[in-house]
């Protein structure tokens, strides 16, 4: 085949690529132009480069709604906390159920284990009474911490820390160092790559999330963007387009971000992980 | 497989484990808890007594010729959404595999929509369906169909259906990718060496050695299909236009959390439970055969 252009596979890929571009090019430069025009059907491929200031717009919002600036700060703070919760929990939890022997450990692996089968969709309303009971509604940290716990990280961490050699551990040990020192020292800095694979997939995750918002924050300051570009488009009050678009593009950027930065270490987590 | 060497105490690990335990217990157990309790039980008009009715509710459910139909639409619905997804992302796995020019950039443009959110994903499907604004309406409209997809059944099923495949292709892609590059090079030389060419090579060789990762990815889209698409459905057509895109995933939150009807939506809930715990149970038997391997 060398020396010969491949067009089947040039035609085909450029073809998929168009297919997902091009939703994202549309309204990237749909944000841009004049919403009258778009409400005509006169949605162009190009953007009005005088029209960036709607950005500006939106992200201040208007007076009587969520500005989207803190939609964004919302959803940072959720993907962030939840990424960062659900790493550290795990990484703990692997660590005691891998190096440790006490009663029950078993038990308490299953249990971890078992909430893979449990996700919010199958439990809407017994989670809404508990969330109520504690007075986690309509608060950041009932936005965040019951997402925090995760079987899948739990698995990966438990997975690689099964292989560390035990001449490892017996070394540090000699060396005198403790339960703690050989956690920070040595198993941190061994499991980086994989610390920064998951970070992907559990920011987008966090970032990702519709139901759980909008079953335990009703209160609109509590927005995350996914939640406010969703209420844009069903509300009866028509919003301008270029804003709905200029929104879109905003919930898109900082997911979109984090996988492009890093994706070699995301997909090789991905596929490795076993999930 | 257990470690040989160990630390002492029971302490410390325990402290470790708490958070992690004390979240699954309140915000996981205990919720499901509740979930199958309030399925065997039914309230009176007034919400004050509860009592238990066994499986009635259940009997309910499954005599409801609205659940049946929701069942069925949630069947055709995955199908298609899985069959789209996967097929769509194995044609491109197979030819970003070869040893093209730019084929790095082709890879990256095809993994970057793992990170839009189900719910963004049917914001960009609205707004290209859209009647009025949409490209593909329009495109539709011009080559004579009349397209609506809030008033007509059947095209709001096929824009969901559109919406979720899109969104999940890029998963499948990176995993198609991944099994690819990882059958040995000399299998397919040697396929090459007998003269099987194309189309022959990849349905007698390529394809068979790809089942594993096919097979897992089966069971992944059917739980995404099934569970992840509430947003796609919430943010698209509200499970409308009528009950035309009401999956089993949207009417358990109608049931329970718009209408209220506690004991239904508890057994609706129940059976959810049981059909997540067979495909994570068939997963993981599978993942258990091939680390065996």
């Amino acid at each position: 085949m060398k020396g010969r252009v491949d067009w089947t596979a040039h035609i085909v890929l450029l073809l998929g690529a168009v297919l997902f571009v091009l939703p994202v090019w549309l309204v990237f430069a749909g944000a841009t132009q004049d919403p009258a025009a778009i409400d005509r059907g006169q949605l162009s491929l190009l953007p009005n480069l005088h029209g960036f200031g709607v950005y500006a717009e939106v992200l201040r919002g208007v007076p009587g709604s969520t500005p989207v600036w803190r939609m964004l700060l919302v959803s940072f703070g959720m993907a962030l906390s939840i990424a960062v919760g659900k790493i550290a929990i795990s990484l703990l939890s692997a660590y005691a159920v891998v190096f440790f022997r006490f009663p029950f450990r078993m038990l308490c692996f299953w249990t971890i284990f078992i909430t893979l089968m449990l996700p919010v969709e199958v439990r809407i309303i017994p989670t809404y009474a508990v969330m109520a009971s504690f007075g986690l509604i309509n608060t950041f940290a009932g936005l965040t911490v019951p997402l925090i716990a995760s079987a899948t990280a739990t698995l990966l961490f438990r997975q690689m820390f099964l292989v560390v050699p035990d001449e490892l551990v017996e070394a540090a040990r000699m060396d005198g160092a403790g339960p703690w020192r050989f956690f920070r020292d040595i198993l941190l800095p061994v499991s980086t790559t994989s610390i920064a694979a998951l970070f992907v997939i559990l920011f987008v995750y966090g970032w990702n999330q519709y139901l759980w918002p909008l079953l335990v924050a009703t209160d609109p300051k509590l927005d995350t963007v996914v939640i406010g570009i969703v209420k844009m488009i069903g509300t009866d009050a028509p919003v301008p387009w270029n804003v709905v678009m200029a929104t879109a593009v905003l919930a898109l950027l900082p997911p979109i971000a984090v996988v492009l930065l890093m994706q070699r270490w995301f997909v090789k987590g991905l596929t490795e992980g076993d999930k | 497989m257990e470690r040989r060497t160990i630390f002492k105490g029971w302490l410390l690990p325990v402290a470790f484990l708490l958070p992690q335990l004390l979240i699954t217990a309140f915000f996981f157990l205990l919720p499901a808890a509740e979930a199958i309790y309030s399925s065997f039980t039914r309230q009176d008009a007034f919400g004050i007594r509860t009592r238990f009715v066994g499986l009635a509710n259940f009997a309910d459910l499954f005599s409801d010729p609205l659940y049946l139909g929701s069942i069925w639409r949630t069947v055709v619905f995955d199908v298609a959404v899985v069959a789209i997804a996967m097929s769509v992302a194995l044609v491109l796995a197979v030819f970003a595999d070869r040893e093209i020019r730019g084929r790095g950039l082709y890879r990256t443009l095809l993994i970057w929509p793992y990170a839009v959110a189900p719910a963004v994903a049917a914001v960009l499907w609205v707004l290209l369906l859209h009647p009025q604004i949409g490209w593909l309406a329009h495109g539709l409209t011009a080559i004579g169909l009349h397209w609506d997809y809030k008033l007509n059944g059947g095209q709001a099923m096929l824009a969901v259906i559109l919406a979720s495949a899109w969104k999940q292709v890029s998963y499948n892609f990176i995993f198609f990718l991944a099994g690819l590059q990882s059958i040995p090079r000399p299998v397919t030389e040697a396929a090459r060496m007998d003269g099987a060419r194309g189309w022959r090579r990849f349905r007698t060789i390529t394809f068979p050695l790809l089942a594993p990762t096919t097979f897992f990815l089966i069971v992944v889209n059917i739980v995404y299909a099934s569970f992840d698409t509430f947003a796609v459905i919430a943010a698209l057509t509200r499970g409308g236009p009528g009950k035309a895109t009401e999956t089993l995933v949207y009417k358990v939150y109608l049931d329970g959390f718009v209408n209220q009807q506690i004991g239904s939506s508890s057994a609706q809930s129940v059976v959810l439970m049981v059909g997540v715990i067979v495909l994570t149970a068939i997963q993981f038997r599978f993942l258990d055969r091939k680390s065996d391997a």
